[in-house]
C-alpha cells in the first residue's frame, strides 16, 4: 500500500538567498506532484518605479536581483531606449562594448555560484570550493571595473556610468586567461566523471514539449533543445555589432546534466565574448546624455544567466513612467519544477529543482512530514544527505 | 516578414488597429472576446512564444498587452486588448492553451483584480494569505 507523504520545503533560512516554499507530495520514493508557493520576497518593486523618475529606476531594479544584478538595469535602459528609437541608436559605441563585458561577466560568476551549489547537493564539496575559489577573480574584475563586487550601478539610460580604464586591461585580460583552465577543468570533471553522469543523467528531465508549453527560457529550455537565446535572436550590446564570435549552446536531453553542460559551455563562452570585446574596444565617450524621455511604450529584454529578462516601459511624457511591468527568468523556470521534478525520486528533487538555477534555491530548507500524523521525519539536512548519500552508492557501485 | 503576414492576414477580421514601432515591436490590438482564439494562434499554430503580459489601468478600464515573441526574428508581438469595466473587468483566460500563462495571470488577477474566466488555478500567487479582500495593490484609484 503506497504511503502518501508531504514534504514542504521553505519557506525561510536565515543563510540562503530568497524564500520560496516548495511542497513535495511524496508517495515512497517517488515524487507524485509538488506545489510551489512564492511570494515571500514580493516587494512591490513595480509600484515603486512609478513614483521614482528614470535616472532612479536603474538603481532600484538593480535590487531585484543581487545575482544578476545588471540584467535588470540593462533589460530597463534598453526599454527606455526602444521608446528613443532602440539603444543602436541612442547609445556611442564605446558603451556597448562595456555593457556586454558587464553582462558577461555576470553571467560567468552567476554559472559558477550555481555549479558550486549543483556539486554541494550532490555530494562534491570539492566542486563547491573550487567554483566558488574560482568566481572570486571574476568579483575583483567587476571591483576593478565598476568599484562594486555586486549591484554594480553601471547602467544608464543613454550608456553606461563609468569608463574602463585603460591601464586595467593587462590585468583583467590575465585574470581572463587564467580562469579558461579552471573552466576547462570543470568541464572534463563533469563529462568524464562516471559517478557524475550517472547522477545527474535522467535526473529531472524536462522535455521540449513540456519546455514549449511552460514557456521556460534561458538554460533550461536550451537544455531540452529549445533553440532560444536573447544574445542572438534580439542582439544588444556589443553583440549588435555583429563584430564578436560565439555560438548557442544547446543540449537535447532537458535533464539535470544537459543543463550543467549548457551553463559550463556557456561559461567558456562568455570569457570568449569579454576577451574579444576588451581587444576591440574602441575610444569615445561612454554616454550620450539623455534629457527627456518622450510619451509612448518600450520594451527591453536582455539574456540574463537564468534566461530572457523582460521589462516594459510605458511613458506619458513626464520624467517617471506610467507603468513599468518586469518579468525576471525565474518566474517562468520555476513553475516548470511542477513537471520537472514530479515523476522522479525525493533524493533527485533537491537537484532538479535547483537545476533551474531558481533566484531562491532554497532546497535545503527542507522538512519530511508525514501527512496524518504532522510528524517531521526528515530536516532540510538530512534531504541533501539522501542527494549525497544516492551519489556515494553510485560512486561505490562504479569504483 | 512571413509570421506578420500570416496574422495580419489570418486575424484580418479581429484585428483592430496595427502598429509597428520599430522592425522588431509589433502592437496589435483586437477585442476582448477574441483574446482566446487570438492566442490560441499566436502560441499554437504560428509556434510564439509567450513572453509575459502587462497590464495597466487606463482611463477607460483595463488594459493588458500580451507580449508574444517570435525567437527566430527577435520581434515582439504586443497583443493589446481593452476591458472597458473599471469595476469589475473580466476576460477570458488563457492559461487552457498553455501552462505558461499560469502565474502571470494570477498575478494580474491580484495586483489589478482583473478576472480570469475559466483559469484552472486562480488563487494568490504572490500576496500574502491575509492580504484584504477587494484590496488591488496596482490599481491607482481608490
Amino acid at each position: 500500500m503506497s504511503h502518501k507523504v508531504i514534504v514542504p520545503i521553505g519557506p525561510y533560512h536565515p543563510l540562503q538567498e530568497e524564500p520560496e516554499f516548495f511542497q513535495l507530495y511524496v508517495e515512497g520514493e517517488k515524487v507524485v506532484d509538488i506545489d510551489i508557493i512564492i511570494g515571500y520576497n514580493h516587494r512591490g518593486i513595480e509600484k515603486i518605479c512609478e513614483s521614482k523618475h528614470y535616472d532612479q529606476i536603474a538603481f532600484v531594479v538593480e535590487r531585484i536581483c543581487g545575482i544578476c544584478s545588471s540584467s535588470h538595469p540593462y533589460a530597463y535602459v534598453l526599454a527606455v531606449e526602444d521608446i528613443l528609437g532602440g539603444e543602436g541608436a541612442v547609445v556611442p559605441e564605446r558603451a556597448l562594448y562595456i555593457r556586454t563585458i558587464i553582462d558577461e561577466l555576470q553571467r560567468i560568476h552567476s554559472h559558477l555560484l550555481w555549479l558550486g551549489l549543483a556539486g554541494h547537493f550532490i555530494g562534491y564539496n570539492t566542486v563547491w570550493m573550487w567554483a566558488w575559489k574560482y568566481r572570486e577573480p571574476i568579483l575583483d574584475m567587476f571591483e576593478m571595473i565598476t568599484g562594486n563586487r555586486n549591484n554594480y550601478a553601471m547602467f544608464k539610460v543613454g550608456g553606461v556610468r563609468r569608463d574602463i580604464k585603460e591601464e586595467d586591461l593587462p590585468l583583467l585580460n590575465k585574470t581572463l586567461d587564467e580562469l579558461l583552465p579552471a573552466l576547462e577543468m570543470f568541464r572534463g570533471a563533469v563529462m568524464d566523471d562516471p559517478v557524475i553522469q550517472a547522477r545527474l543523467k535522467g535526473a529531472g528531465i524536462l522535455t521540449k514539449e513540456q519546455a514549449i508549453e511552460w514557456c521556460v527560457i534561458g538554460p533550461t529550455a536550451r537544455a531540452s533543445g529549445v533553440n532560444i537565446d536573447v544574445r542572438r535572436d534580439e542582439p544588444y550590446g556589443a553583440l549588435l555589432l555583429g563584430t564578436i564570435d560565439w555560438n548557442v549552446v544547446l543540449q537535447k536531453e532537458g535533464d539535470v546534466y544537459a543543463k550543467t553542460l549548457v551553463r559550463i559551455f556557456e561559461m567558456q563562452d562568455s570569457v570568449n565574448i569579454i576577451r574579444q570585446c576588451l581587444k576591440k574596444l574602441p575610444n569615445g565617450p561612454i554616454d550620450a546624455d539623455v534629457k527627456d524621455i518622450p510619451p509612448g511604450e518600450g520594451i527591453g529584454r536582455v539574456e540574463a544567466p537564468r534566461g530572457e529578462c523582460i521589462h516594459y516601459i510605458k511613458s506619458d511624457g513626464t520624467n517617471r513612467p506610467v507603468r513599468h511591468k518586469i518579468r525576471a527568468p525565474s518566474f517562468m523556470n520555476v513553475a516548470s519544477n511542477k513537471v520537472a521534478a514530479v515523476g522522479g525520486t525525493i533524493a533527485d528533487a533537491t537537484i532538479t529543482l535547483a537545476a533551474v538555477d531558481p533566484c531562491y534555491c532554497c532546497t535545503e530548507r527542507v522538512a519530511v512530514i508525514n501527512r496524518s500524523t504532522d510528524k517531521k521525519i526528515m530536516n532540510g539536512w538530512d534531504l541533501i544527505k539522501l542527494s549525497q548519500e544516492k551519489t556515494n552508492k553510485i560512486k561505490e557501485m562504479l569504483l | 516578414m512571413k509570421i506578420k503576414e500570416s496574422i495580419r492576414e489570418k486575424l484580418a477580421g479581429k484585428i483592430i488597429s496595427w502598429q509597428e514601432r520599430s522592425s522588431r515591436r509589433i502592437y496589435f490590438s483586437v477585442r476582448k472576446e477574441d483574446l482566446y482564439e487570438t492566442a490560441r494562434f499566436l502560441f499554437k499554430d504560428l509556434g510564439l512564444r509567450f513572453s509575459t503580459a502587462s497590464g495597466s489601468q487606463t482611463p477607460s478600464g483595463f488594459e493588458i498587452l500580451y507580449h508574444f515573441s517570435f525567437d527566430q526574428t527577435g520581434e515582439i508581438y504586443s497583443l493589446r486588448v481593452e476591458i472597458n469595466d473599471k469595476e469589475h473587468p473580466e476576460i477570458d483566460a488563457i492559461t487552457p492553451i498553455f501552462q505558461g500563462a499560469e502565474w502571470i495571470e494570477r498575478e494580474m488577477w491580484e495586483m489589478l483584480g482583473i478576472n480570469f474566466k475559466g483559469h484552472p488555478n486562480l488563487k494568490r500567487l504572490l500576496l500574502a494569505d491575509d492580504w484584504p479582500q477587494d484590496n488591488y495593490p496596482l490599481r491607482q484609484n481608490k
